[in-house]
């Protein structure tokens, strides 16, 4: 099942985003926050632009194989204990999850933040199922308890401001405090720790699967994830497919450019390797482990035009360089990926249809190629989405009528002359003092805030005849 | 005697429809330094706009015509950033057979006003067609796509008469992106504001920048919020020494 599609239209959403001044504040802040810090990592880093190459060759080459290195992965992890299943769709996956916490009898689990997990709306699925969900990372933490949904791949609560947390925090929790980040981390910590020692189920999503040894890694800064994956008798961690790599040589690769990407730190606080289940001996962690290997359209895009888009790490960059995304925020996007990946995504999860405007999000300014740390061309994707969207004919027919039209005006010369010369005519009654302040029809849009160039008394080709007779003097 | 350099002028549609004094500048001062400009008569558009939004058959039948067009340059000068991105970026992509293996030569031979002065004919000094301080704003196609932040730069710090100081935020996007503006009005204003702001702050009397879709934006917002800022085109601050007063470039729309 697909995610529903968004109620209201994307320029309307968007709108409401630009006229949210506690959005606008916690984005500027939040993103041109990240983007220094990535900048500053990289520039400490010189050998960091190779290993984005190496890293974009190994993910390349573990698509090419992907069967292979999955095949192995399993068999690693079966080898150590643990179970793996093969979830085709969201609604697989949800009941993989289910069936797991039906059997053991959990009542509550406990989660570490999880893209995957949001991506099949598992949340809504547990509740549903008598099962209580405890997102213990603090950004989840806060937007569950806003009853609300992540609006950033790595820092779901980043629309939020510190005062609105401290507001929430004193509504949903009763403990009235001041804005203070520690503070407010204090209380969470305290309110969560309880719920580690009472839940039985632990869920996860995974950063990357090591298919050579069977482990899978999770990298973190606040150690709820190490608390998810020991505390509780069952782990359950979903994960794309996409997310196998081969080695552990090519682990390393990828966690020397994943944190400074994300957040500028040359590696987060945690990186934990998880091996399957408690073995004898052993004095920690679950005593069954699951790995729910996640497709929903993934497979099927290794050989579609968004193959590029499975390299993804979700680690943010391209949202906080993209100018729409630090305008709009990720809520105005619609589904549960935001930003210039998140349109490449929600297309491959959702299909064309979902991103027939969310493709247009977009300047296609290139600042989100220029940061993803694999170098996915987003904006070439972008313009691929919105071939596909044109050559099915989902685009409105107006617009396909004047791009049409506009496609058989550039291959006539003598058509777009005369073009120039009835534009000349129709601006005539709306230009003032050399400028056009105000257009009717959609070329409103444009004049609501700017100004536009009226159509030249002479163009240049009409000025070449004179140019050219000076050149000759 | 070496043969003086041949250059065809692609206008562009903005260039041709909006900005024809920039281009009687590039002109000029391209013939003022030995260059022999031709100007391919039929030009319209590279096509990029539909490109872009994904009518690639219609955008490949305007390449096809315009790698024809011109078929026999031995450089081809564009004055905005984005339409030789176009060029030397997708239009190989559009075609097949000959007409590829024709636009891959055009791909070679076409060049940025910025990168054709400083590039092919080594020229980085210039007396200023403006006073005072200017700043320049990084075109996302020439900064990303084409990947030249220097050229621009060099003849600007080479300019005599002018101050240049950097832009803070310089190569964030100033929220044009085409059809981007009409479709997200809103979102493409918000950008801008930003951008401008920015410009604002550094105290320059103009930004300059080195592409048509970039200018009309920042004119437009400059020009609507009454700005003393002025956004120009790299050529009309290029003096191209024909003796013209230090204010070549009009001011356009403001509160006149």
């Amino acid at each position: 099942m697909s995610e529903v599609a968004p109620a209201t239209p994307l320029r309307e959403r968007a709108g409401r985003a630009l006229e949210d001044t506690f959005l606008q504040q916690a984005l500027t802040i939040a993103t041109t926050k990240f983007i220094g810090l990535r900048r500053e990592a990289f520039d400490e880093f010189p050998e960091g632009e190779a290993l984005r190459d190496q890293a974009r060759a190994i993910k390349e080459a573990t698509l090419q194989r992907l069967d292979h290195w999955l095949e192995t992965l399993i068999d690693n992890i079966e080898r150590r204990g643990g179970h793996v299943h093969y979830a085709a769709s969201a609604e697989d996956a949800r009941q993989i999850v289910l069936d797991i916490a039906r059997r053991t009898g959990s009542g509550m689990a406990v989660k570490s933040k999880s893209m995957a997990t949001e991506e099949i709306h598992l949340n809504e699925a547990l509740e549903a199922a008598g099962v209580t969900p405890v997102e213990t990372d603090l950004g989840e933490y806060i937007i569950q308890l806003a009853h609300e949904r992540p609006s950033h791949i790595i820092a779901p609560a980043i629309h939020k401001t510190k005062g609105q947390v401290a507001e929430l925090f004193a509504r949903e929790l009763g403990r009235e405090t001041q804005p203070d980040p520690e503070v407010l981390t204090r209380i969470a910590r305290a309110e969560l720790r309880e719920k580690f020692l009472q839940a039985d189920l632990g869920i996860t999503g995974a950063n990357f699967a090591v298919a050579e040894t069977g482990t899978v890694v999770l990298v973190t800064n606040e150690g709820n994830g190490r608390m998810v994956t020991s505390l509780p008798r069952v782990h359950v961690a979903v994960m794309g497919v996409e997310k196998v790599v081969p080695s552990m040589t090519d682990l390393t690769v990828f966690l020397a450019i994943l944190a400074k990407s994300a957040t500028g730190q040359k590696l987060s606080v945690y990186t934990s390797l998880v091996n399957g289940p408690r073995r004898g001996g052993e004095l920690e962690g679950p005593e069954e482990f699951h790995l729910v290997l996640l497709d929903n359209g993934r497979i099927k895009q290794i050989a579609g035009p968004l193959r590029e888009s499975l390299y993804c790490l979700r680690c943010g960059a391209c949202l906080n360089v993209c100018p729409v995304y630090r305008q709009i925020g990720g809520h105005a996007y619609g589904y549960t990926y935001p930003g210039p990946i998140g349109i490449l995504l929600t297309a491959m999860l959702n299909g064309p249809e979902s991103v027939k405007d969310l493709a247009h999000a977009s300047s296609l300014c290139g600042a989100c190629a220029d940061a993803c740390p694999v170098r996915i061309d987003i904006p070439r994707m972008l313009v691929e989405l919105r071939k596909e969207v044109d050559e099915r004919r989902i685009a409105p027919w107006p617009e396909r009528v004047v791009f049409g039209a506009l496609g058989s005006l550039l291959r006539r010369p003598a058509l777009y002359r005369l073009s120039a010369r009835l534009g000349r005519l129709f601006q005539r009654p709306f230009v003032r003092g050399g400028a056009i302040r105000r257009l009717p029809l959609f070329l409103g849009r444009w004049t609501r805030t700017r100004d536009l160039p009226p159509v030249a008394a002479r163009t240049f080709q009409e000025r070449w005849a004179d140019l050219a007779r000076e050149g000759r003097r | 005697m070496s043969a003086a350099p041949r250059a065809a002028f692609m206008v562009t549609c903005l260039g041709d429809l909006f900005y024809p004094e920039v281009g009687e500048k590039i002109v000029r001062l391209l013939r003022r330094l030995g260059v022999t400009v031709e100007f391919p008569a039929g030009q319209t558009c590279c096509g990029l706009p539909l490109f872009n939004s994904g009518y690639h058959g219609e955008a490949a039948a305007v390449a096809r015509r315009t790698v024809a067009l011109f078929e026999d340059a031995e450089h081809v000068v564009v004055p905005s950033g984005s339409c030789a991105w176009m060029v030397k970026h997708e239009y190989p992509g559009l075609l097949s057979g000959a007409e590829r293996t024709a636009a891959e030569r055009l791909a070679g031979r076409t060049h940025e006003l910025s990168q054709f002065l400083v590039k092919v004919l080594g020229r980085r000094q210039f007396r200023s067609a403006v006073g005072g301080r200017l700043t320049y704003h990084d075109s996302c196609h020439l900064l990303r796509g084409l990947h030249e932040s220097e050229s621009p730069r060099a003849l600007l710090r080479g300019l005599d008469g002018a101050e240049f100081v950097e832009l803070p935020g310089g190569d964030e996007c100033c929220g044009f992106g085409g059809s981007f503006s009409v479709r997200l009005p809103e979102v493409s204003s918000a950008i801008l504001d930003k951008k401008l702001a920015n410009v604002e702050a550094t105290g320059a009397g103009c930004v300059v920048a080195c592409d048509a879709g970039c200018l009309m934006q920042m004119r437009g917002g400059l020009s609507r919020r009454g700005s003393r800022v002025r956004a120009l085109h790299l050529a009309e601050v290029l003096a191209d020494g024909a003796g013209e007063p230090g204010s070549a470039a009009a001011p356009r729309g403001g509160a006149a």
